[in-house]
């Protein structure tokens, strides 16, 4: 495999560590992102996955290592920063927030392209106005159309099936208008359907709006399908990189999933 | 000297009930996760069930202490399994609120019952005053003492060698796991709120003992917060030493600042800066758990 | 019933109001609020700015504790910042009213975001402990800061005067209270119509999450306590001009409790609730005392039941609020106008 022209990456781990208390979560991880590719992230159960996404999306801090996204060392930026850079996520265990319409959940995605300050947003000033309009504009244009939960709108996120949950959650992190999703566990517990409209979606962003994704699955053929790329981890560590067909092939990959469950 | 001395060990008095009232406060914190406002109540209403059992029903001081605990285990228990047990699981607004409700309740019924008037426990002590050393403790204070004294020993012993104080500090440690073990989480938190509201009004009878009381001696209750912040919310042995270092703290303020300030109760507030301090510094206290952040 | 109503831009489905007979009853609302003054008693009208002054500093309240989930036991002592910062304004520098009550909104506003300042390292019970701590210091502050607050006998303030007319009596003092509870209601809902409404929301929801999707924690909290605490100095503020006097025993814990208690009955989270808990909490102590007036007819001493009555009828309701109708009046409402909507074909 030969490595791609800096130009051309998104994102590179280069030996990122993490380790919480005496436990290694991470241990010298190295990842390379082109930009328009989706990258899957595989391994088995407590591989460091989603720790290698925390660092990522900057909820954890690495001990050591540097994680570089568009040329710039992003490594110590706080997380509440890593938005508006370009950076946005889904969670394994779904985070939306219960209080708050389909709706509102999604323009919240919005929150750091947004300028409203505290004295506009009580007075409703004509600046705020158009913000609001044009940001419903956009999320009805580009998100709910296009992801297909017009019907949703105004219902609360609670009162809907985890499938669905998982898509607002994929609206959401839309609305952050993402250059690199990271998406963990997109479809784990969908049935056939809503798996194969999340595998669509997934695509369509890639495709028609150039979005890198980074995506963690457990679903082996869906892994095989989407990526261009995988990274496999196991306790901490890359143990393969390649083509999903590569690394389908790799011995070592096959010994780290014996007797795990990741067949898919 | 001997009248630093003076105060200090008045302030070990007062800090040795305070740590007796928090210790009830902790235990329903560590076992159930609820900020209990209504602690305050509760020792009014303990108090009232000896004073009754004494002035009224003639009894010895012993039984009465004994009715006053079963009364308020029976509230206990009520006020767990009516408004508790519904309320688990609910933001921690809603709880603390619930409990403030209860205060409120509390305070309404003991007017009803016993009258808004100021009432004083029969003498039961005997009057002559203690002397250690170069301190001299009035007897109304240092019996009472000696009973919250008891108490807290009693009530470590529990925690430490019965099978339900070993449940308790399992359930506080880890809810999941203890359930797991086979362990009644449900009456675990029943008898955390039985042995608060015991607790509370064994304090109650020793706060009134010495000062008297009325429906508005749940006000104390609000003194118990720097206490337990200072312990950290979790921590029994916390209690003890926030209780006494509180104690005293507010006795030397009321000492040596309140002749410089006339009228301006220093020793009521000198606790409540205190208790910012903490906040600022170490907010989960000496003896407290720091809880950890997940997603 | 109603089929259905059809929006033509999404500009209309923003909107406050919404539908057409929302509006309609927007006008009607406004009319009586306008019209009350001229047809109520003098009793009427202390209760009316009562409720006015305490929903505008309930408002805040909920803003910080039902929206943004930050838990207050302070909020009558921020009230009581604003009141004494308003009254100290207009007694030494003579300032007008229409001055002297925003100096108190943004000396409460400071006075909030000092509070706040520590919301970052600690929460929930915790803050809750912290702000039970600023009440009981605030509360001594003004009972000996003598210089400045008058001590317990406290200061008196002449009654608000614009153009030569005098708010001196209640009647008169409605316009300010009703006018400003207006504004102050309509700023409120404003805020959740925007990006830092919806940052104080996801905050209370996850707050972890929200710092994920780039909201600055320690911003969003301390601008909900600062937008908390000018809503409680603006309350504070016509408290001075509705009384004529400030005391410290205004502002203690349990008007602060009194305050949580409109919210939790109102609706945590809620605009309109805010109003609704506003307005039982403060009506239903007054109920009980026209109860017990006329049991005094049966039985003499029945007015020294009141004290303890109150207490108890406080505690029970907020008690069972939380137990059978958490979300408050407000859901009420809403049940009762979907029944109607649909009517006359319930589910």
């Amino acid at each position: 495999m030969t490595s791609p022209p800096a130009s051309e990456l998104v994102l590179s781990i280069e030996q990122l560590a993490l380790s919480f208390g005496g436990v290694r979560a991470l241990a010298g991880v190295d990842l390379q992102v082109r930009r328009g590719t989706i990258s899957g992230l595989i391994g088995p159960n407590g591989a460091g996955k989603t720790s290698l996404l925390n660092c990522i999306a900057g909820f954890y801090r690495p001990q050591s290592g540097r994680i570089v996204f568009e040329g710039r060392d992003i490594t110590r930026v706080p997380a509440a920063r890593r938005p508006a850079l370009g950076l946005a996520r889904t969670f394994q265990n779904i985070a939306l927030f219960a209080g708050m319409t389909v709706l509102d959940n999604i323009k919240l995605g919005a929150h750091c392209h947004l300028e409203t300050g505290v004295l506009s947003a009580l007075a409703f000033t004509a600046e705020a106005r158009a913000e609001e309009e044009a940001l419903r504009e956009e999320v009805e244009r580009d998100i709910i159309d296009f992801l297909e939960i017009e019907h949703l709108r105004n219902r609360s996120v609670a009162s809907l099936s985890y499938g669905l949950q998982k898509r607002v959650e994929l609206a959401r992190a839309l609305a952050m208008r993402p250059r690199l999703l990271l998406l963990d566990e997109p479809i784990a517990g969908m049935n056939e359907e809503e798996t194969e409209d999340m595998a669509r979606f997934i695509l369509d962003i890639q495709e028609e709006r150039g979005v890198t994704v980074v995506l963690i699955e457990h679903d082996m053929g869906v892994v095989m399908d989407l990526c261009d790329q995988v990274t496999v981890l196991s306790f901490g560590e890359q143990i393969a990189a390649g083509t999903p067909a590569e690394v389908q092939a790799n011995p070592e990959v096959v010994r780290a999933y014996l007797g795990t469950s990741g067949g898919g | 000297m001997d009248e630093f001395l003076q105060i200090a060990v008045s302030g070990v008095v007062t800090g040795g009930i305070y740590a007796l009232i928090a210790i009830g406060f902790v235990i329903v914190y560590k076992a159930t996760g609820v900020i209990n406002f209504a602690t305050g109540e509760l020792m009014m209403l303990g108090a009232f069930f000896a004073w009754t059992a004494m002035a009224v029903a003639k009894l010895p001081f012993a039984v009465a202490l004994l009715l006053a605990a079963l009364g308020a285990a029976g509230v206990g228990a009520l006020v767990e399994r009516v408004v508790l047990r519904p309320m688990l699981g609910q933001r921690p607004i809603s709880i603390i609120m619930v409990t403030i409700g209860l205060s409120a309740v509390f305070k309404g019924i003991a007017q009803v019952v016993w009258g808004g008037e100021y009432r004083s426990f029969p003498a039961i002590f005997p009057r002559k005053p203690i002397e250690l050393g170069p301190v001299i403790l009035p007897s109304r204070q240092a019996w009472p003492f000696l009973i919250a004294l008891a108490a807290i020993v009693l009530l470590a012993a529990l925690f430490r060698f019965t099978r339900t104080g070993t449940a308790m500090r399992a359930t506080a440690n880890d809810q999941a796991t203890a359930f797991g073990m086979g362990i009644d989480i449900r009456r675990v938190f029943s008898f955390s709120w039985v042995l608060a509201a015991v607790t509370a009004a064994l304090a109650g009878v020793v706060v009134g003992v010495i000062g008297g009381i009325s429906p508005q001696l749940g006000a104390v209750g609000l003194r118990i917060f720097p206490v337990v912040i200072l312990g950290g919310l979790d921590s029994i042995g916390g209690a003890l030493v926030g209780g006494v270092v509180m104690g005293v703290l507010e006795n030397l303020a009321g000492g040596y600042l309140d002749p410089l300030f006339p009228g301006a109760g220093i020793k009521e507030v000198a606790p409540f800066f205190a208790l910012v301090l903490i906040l600022m510094v170490r907010p989960w206290g000496l003896f407290g758990t720091r809880e950890i952040e997940r997603l | 019933m109603i089929i259905g109503n059809f929006k033509v831009s999404y500009a209309d489905d923003e909107a406050l109001f919404r539908t057409p007979a929302s509006r309609a009853w927007l006008w009607v609302l406004l009319g009586a609020v306008v019209l009350f003054p001229f047809l109520a008693s003098d009793y009427l009208l202390y209760l009316a700015n009562l409720v006015g002054i305490f929903t505008i500093a309930a408002l805040g309240l909920n803003i910080l504790t039902g929206f943004t989930g930050q838990i207050s036991l302070g909020h009558a002592a921020f009230v009581g910042v604003g009141a004494y910062a308003t009254a100290i304004v207009a007694t030494r520098l003579g300032l007008p009213f229409w001055l002297a009550v925003p100096v108190g909104g943004l000396a409460s506003c400071l006075a909030g975001a000092l509070v706040g300042t520590p919301s970052l390292r600690i929460k929930g019970l915790y803050l809750a402990i912290a702000t039970l701590a600023a009440q009981v210091i605030l509360e001594w502050v003004f009972n000996n800061w003598t210089g400045m607050t008058g001590g317990i006998r406290g200061l008196n303030v002449a009654p608000a005067g614009l153009w030569g007319f005098e708010f001196d009596t209640d009647r008169r003092v409605y316009f300010l209270v009703a006018g400003l509870a207006a504004l102050h209601t309509w700023a409120a809902a404003n805020l959740f119509r925007t990006r830092v409404g919806r940052a104080f929301i996801a905050v209370r929801d996850r707050d972890i999450s929200a710092e994920l999707m780039g909201i600055d924690l320690f911003r969003t909290k301390i601008s909900a306590f600062m937008i908390s605490s000018y809503y409680a100095g603006i309350a504070g503020g016509l408290w001075v001009y509705f009384a004529k006097v400030v005391t410290p025993e205004s502002f203690p814990l349990s008007l602060s409790i009194q305050f949580l208690a409109m919210i939790i009955v109102g609706g945590l989270g809620s605009i309109k609730g805010t109003i609704f808990g506003a307005v039982f909490v403060t009506l239903v102590p007054e109920g009980l005392r026209a109860v017990v007036q006329g049991a005094t007819a049966y039985s003499p001493d029945a007015m020294s039941w009141l004290a303890p009555m109150k207490d108890i009828v406080f505690g029970g309701m907020i008690v069972g609020f939380l137990v059978f109708e958490p979300h408050g009046l407000a859901e009420i409402w809403n049940r009762v106008r979907r029944f109607f909507w649909l009517w006359p074909f319930p589910k």
